[in-house]
């Protein structure tokens, strides 16, 4: 049994059926499930969510589904990490990472937004699921997709890393490599979609699939004991995931899971494609699209879609944000790394990076309980530390070689 | 000489069909207002309260007015203004 009661336009208020369609038809503005919250109000409790799988569907009434889960059934939950190390390191008190390197089944946050899309889809009755991807999206469509039967196609820049492209090929879908840069395959796609009867997930499904991210939010506060964080530092590629978790707290409060939510919300960007920290930092409404160069390839979106929503959401809870260069980001993914034995992506290099500037510069405070959210597994990122790694100490199989090799270390 | 205004497809039944019509030279967003006279409903899919909606694009001679001086561009004679919704493509199927 499902709570949303329709979709509207997050611009001019329209109210449409559920549809998949993302699009107002009167202003062109996005569109975004409604629920009713009164009734989820009733619906749920702490006690009744702590009894349930550990996986994203614990908060059901929270997402866009009308029936049963038909996909992501082992997905989210993902471990909540206490970061002493890391947080003596920046100077936080108590720090935590949200892990989603070891999401399932694709390691990167990914397989929520999936795992609903994919749910909704089965409910539209489509048979061909679709995506544009910068990477972790194709590999979670292939993945999930074929588990739940559907037809994929997967549309990625041909520029993609290696291990991005292998990780998808390997579920067998239609794998499309655009020669052009994200924003360019995802115009293409729009257009694609228009054109046949495909479930595009970040698309015509975007409005239930983009739902799937709030449940970082709401396992972050679950698990912190039923408490939203002071601070969350959010990587933003489109800005979505920043704005659903902003969205994600609100609504535990406005459910009454949550006494309180006074959050505040960092973005972190990368210099090579910052549009959205740049709009925060010169306290302006208008992105200003760019060409993205950088090593963080997940986070290559110069003409984010929800680049003035996450603006606002930074804005309305009082946060801030900021962007690294690639050599901080490479950083960033070492001092995870050799401190808290998380090998996370660039994106998660590209948030510890922003996190460790954040508290530098004062914006977040050293007593206060701090989230970092990494987003995606090292593996899938491995041509970004090309070059930039230590080697391993070569010794001939004799003891005295060895003691010879560790005088120097 | 006037001002060359190309109609977007959605917007194009307002316009009986036509995928260019012509605008008088001035402020964009009186520019608007001038085309809403003869083609009613045009204005305010395209602005609100005398400013462009968010999700609609205009360029005066491929430039994005939001970079330039937004509902203030002024428009002149020759030039191109070219409306685009920001979100490619509408109904899914």
């Amino acid at each position: 049994m499902g709570f949303v009661t329709g979709l509207k336009c997050r611009e001019c208020g329209r109210q449409y059926d559920i549809e998949p369609i993302y699009v107002c038809e009167f202003c062109f503005g996005p569109l975004e499930a409604v629920y009713d919250y009164r009734k989820i109000k009733k619906a749920i409790s702490r006690k009744k969510i702590e009894k349930r799988d550990e996986n994203l569907w614990r908060y059901r009434e929270l997402l866009p589904i009308d029936k049963e889960p038909q996909a992501g059934l082992y997905s989210g939950f993902t471990p909540l990490v206490k970061a002493d190390n890391l947080g003596r390191e920046l100077g936080l008190k108590e720090l935590y990472i949200k892990d989603d390197t070891v999401a399932h089944p694709t390691f990167s946050f990914k397989d929520r937004v999936v795992a609903v899309a994919l749910t909704k889809a089965k409910e539209f009755g489509f048979d061909t699921v679709a995506c544009a991807s910068t990477g972790n999206l194709a590999h979670s469509v292939s993945a999930q997709g074929a588990k739940a039967g559907f037809k994929r196609f997967i549309f990625i820049p041909a520029t993609l890393e290696e291990s991005k492209i292998t990780s998808s090929l390997i579920f067998e879908p239609h794998l499309v490599a655009v020669d052009g840069n994200y924003d360019e395959v995802n115009r293409l796609c729009s257009e694609i979609a228009n054109r046949y009867r495909w479930a595009f997930v970040n698309i015509n499904i975007r409005p239930f699939y983009a739902e799937g991210s709030k449940t970082i939010g709401f396992e972050v506060a679950e698990q912190l004991g039923w408490k939203a964080p002071d601070n969350i530092v959010v990587p933003c590629a489109s800005g979505s995931l920043l704005t659903k978790i902003w969205k994600a707290f609100k609504e535990l409060k406005e459910v009454g899971l949550l006494k309180t939510a006074d959050t505040r919300v960092f973005a972190a960007q990368a210099l090579g494609c910052n549009p959205i920290v740049t709009a925060i930092k010169n306290d302006t409404d208008v992105i200003r699209p760019i060409k993205p160069e950088t090593i963080a390839k997940s986070l290559a979106i110069g003409n984010p879609a929800d680049g003035y929503y996450a603006y606002a959401a930074v804005k309305e809870s009082g946060g801030y944000g900021e962007d690294v260069t690639d050599d901080e980001i490479v950083e960033g993914m070492k001092l995870l790394a050799r401190t808290e034995g998380i090998f996370a992506e660039t994106a998660g290099g590209v948030t510890v990076a922003v996190t460790k500037k954040l508290v530098q510069q004062g914006y977040i405070n050293r007593n206060e309980v701090t989230v970092i959210c990494v987003t995606g597994n090292g593996l899938k990122t491995r041509e970004a530390l090309e070059g930039r790694m230590a080697s391993p100490i070569y010794i001939k199989p004799h003891i005295d070689a060895f003691e010879e090799a560790l005088k120097r270390i | 000489m006037a001002v060359k205004v190309r109609i977007p497809t959605p917007l194009q039944r307002l316009t009986g069909g036509k995928e260019e019509v012509e605008g008088k030279p001035g402020k964009l967003i009186d520019l608007i207002m001038e085309l809403d006279k003869e083609y009613p409903g045009l204005a305010e899919r395209v602005s609100e309260n005398g400013k462009i909606r968010r999700f609609v694009n205009i360029y005066v001679n491929e430039e994005d007015v939001r970079f330039l001086n937004a509902e203030e561009t002024e428009v002149k004679d020759g030039d191109e203004v070219s409306i685009v919704p920001a979100i490619a493509g509408g109904r899914g199927i």
